[in-house]
């Protein structure tokens, strides 16, 4: 047996839980996860299809530890081994073409958890290292300075100290016994920083006691993203220690899709505690300011605009209603895609895929079904994009495909329609 | 003994036990795996997540129906159709009633069954046909997808031709076929008749306790 065959193989069967087992026994090969992936739809390439992408995982599981495997290897029923060739001729299946998004779940008949099976199958894959290079390169970046952007926290002084001096307000750096520690990604430090001052405006405005951590400010956890609980434990661990070390009630998860969920949900689990502080999104804060009545709406965005649902945090994370709410606030003149909400097509970015140059192409071609949803509905002149990467591809896409469309972010657009009083 | 004595008593029940012991190991096995335990605190509770889960899926959703609807309606036709024959045929309730529990429930006349048995042949044919001609199905599917989709053919097909109970040889092939489903069916991709409920639900659970949207 090939050691790096091997490698993933265990790792496979580890992560096989009775989740995978029942995915495996239960798909029907009935092909129509296919019908709800933005690659397939953006290729028509059947080994786009969503299951198809499992399928080392599903063999190592069929030839090891499915209940009756012993049975079947007597009679020569059961499949072949796994091999290296095979994983290599998948990778780029697994991480070049899954955003993780879960859009295939809610057509599978089965109910099949692709993106949390991927998850899964990528722990194999890190196992034999057989990983993008460009996640590679996120992953040595994030476990030297936190940032898989490589972004330190000289850099986020630096933008912050910017936002003080646009907002005119002081922004508390490790403030002990804040009630808040407000995360960021590093997309939103380098490429949109203007989201700090909107944080600055609405937590004055709603008399939020709040802090930045130079410790732990980064949301973004790219072990979830390459597909080692190693690391992904590394990135959690570094911000509880900062979160309670600065003794703060709440952990704010910024406008960023995977983060909420590998704080939120992953993090105790990798952690092996629960922890001293809450996780909270923004989106769910801001929202639950203004039901408070703190943080009232004031005069409203005119313009047409529309609402891209991030799927870490739509579909994944539950928050369905909140952003919506926060757009009637916000906009007199806010319009729905078809499908959108729960359904919504993934920008074509997630799960990793922006941070792999090799995939661009393919990222670009799954944006172009992004850009036929939002055209369907006619001329906007703004979409609205609560994820940090979503925008960062929205922003690539639109510059490719020579679309003029402003892309803002939710905490920016509540902040700009605040009530002045 | 003749070949239908043989067919509907011994084999039937060698066929039924392997049945039984096959499908209740997998089900048993697939759980024995174990989940490891969330410590996240919950948003809501898994066991409702569970079921809606399971509940959810039962209902396609309108926005994929445009490119799903041959599976839509083939997949609905040939399952509820089956069902249908299965439950409300008249010999079978009878041979229920002889061979296994002592209930009767009110048959379905003659031409509801037909109704029934062209549903599930065409919902099943269409199956079929999309596993070689559609480029998606034709990579996944594997032996197993066709040999489930032939032995359920020929069962029925035999079911039909037994329907008139004209002949003692239709029967025993009809029930011939019901004995090899039947003993096929636990080391098979036909378990997803059983396994369903386990997939859906845990995906369920998963979703519900995260508050997640079904």
């Amino acid at each position: 047996m090939n050691a790096v065959a091997q490698k993933a193989i265990d790792k496979f069967l580890e992560f096989t839980d009775s989740d995978i087992a029942a995915y495996a026994d239960s798909c029907v090969h009935c092909g129509e996860c296919a019908e709800a992936c933005h690659f397939y739809m953006a290729t028509n390439d059947p080994k786009y299809t969503p299951t198809y992408k499992l399928f080392p995982m599903v063999k190592a599981y069929k030839r090891h530890k499915a209940p009756m495997a012993g049975l079947k290897k007597l009679f020569g029923l059961v499949p072949p081994e796994v091999t290296e060739e095979e994983l290599r001729q998948w990778e780029p299946l697994v991480y070049d073409s899954c955003t993780m998004c879960g859009r295939c779940t809610l057509v599978c008949p089965m109910g099949i958890d692709v993106a949390g099976s991927i998850r899964k199958m990528r722990e194999g894959y890190v196992a034999a290292g057989i990983i993008p290079d460009g996640l590679v390169d996120a992953g040595k970046n994030a476990e030297r300075t936190g940032s898989p952007m490589g972004v330190t926290f000289k850099a986020l002084s630096a933008q912050i100290a910017h936002q003080e001096a646009e907002t005119g307000i002081k922004i508390e750096i490790d403030k002990k016994g804040a009630d808040y520690l407000a995360l960021l990604s590093s997309m939103e430090i380098m490429g949109f920083p203007e989201i700090i001052g909107s944080y600055a405006k609405m937590f004055k405005e709603a008399g939020v006691s709040w802090t930045i951590s130079s410790e732990a400010f980064e949301a973004t956890n790219v072990g979830v993203q390459i597909g080692s609980g190693k690391m992904a434990k590394s990135l959690v661990q570094r911000v509880v220690d900062a979160a309670e070390k600065l003794e703060v009630k709440h952990v704010i998860s910024p406008e960023c899709g995977h983060a909420y969920g590998a704080l939120r949900w992953a993090g105790p689990n990798m952690v092996g505690r629960q922890f001293k502080f809450e996780v909270i999104h923004i989106i769910e804060l801001i929202e639950q300011l203004r039901n408070e009545g703190r943080l009232p709406a004031g005069e409203k965005d005119t313009r047409r605009i529309t609402l891209h649902d991030p799927c870490q945090i739509i579909r994944r994370g539950g928050l369905l209603q909140e952003p919506r709410k926060l757009m009637d606030d916000s906009c007199s003149d806010f319009v729905e895609m078809e499908g959108a909400g729960v359904c919504n097509l993934c920008c074509g970015g997630g799960g990793g895929v922006s941070a792999n140059p090799r995939a661009e192409e393919l990222q670009m071609a799954a944006f172009s079904q992004k850009l036929k949803q939002i055209s369907d509905i006619g001329e906007v002149e703004a979409v609205v994009v609560p994820c940090a990467n979503c925008r960062t591809v929205f922003e690539d896409g639109l510059d490719e495909f020579e679309v003029e469309l402003e892309v803002i972010g939710l905490g920016e657009l509540v902040a700009e329609t605040l009530s002045t009083k | 003994m003749s070949l239908l004595q043989i067919f509907e008593g011994p084999l039937f029940y060698i066929a039924v036990t392997v049945f039984m012991i096959g499908a209740t190991w997998r089900i048993l096995g697939i759980i024995a795996i174990g989940r490891k335990t969330d410590i996240s605190p919950p948003k809501a509770s898994a066991n409702v997540g569970f079921i809606a889960g399971n509940l959810r899926h039962f209902l396609p959703r309108k926005v994929f129906a445009k490119r799903t609807w041959v599976h839509i309606v083939a997949g609905y036709s040939f399952h509820l159709g089956l069902f249908v024959l299965v439950i409300f045929a008249a010999p079978h309730i009878t041979f229920f009633h002889d061979r296994i529990w002592d209930i009767r429930w009110p048959a379905l006349p003659r031409w509801g069954l037909i109704i029934a048995a062209q549903f599930a042949f065409a919902g099943l044919i269409m199956l079929w046909v999309r596993r070689f001609s559609d480029p998606v199905m034709r990579l996944i599917s594997d032996w197993d997808d066709h040999i489930g989709s032939w032995l359920t053919f020929l069962v029925m097909l035999t079911g039909c031709l037994a329907l008139q109970e004209s002949h003692d040889a239709l029967k025993a092939t009809h029930m011939l076929f019901v004995d090899i489903w039947l003993i096929y069916f636990p080391f098979s991709r036909l378990m997803h008749a059983m396994t369903f409920f386990l997939s859906r639900g845990y995906t369920g659970a998963t979703y519900g306790r995260k508050g997640m949207n079904l």
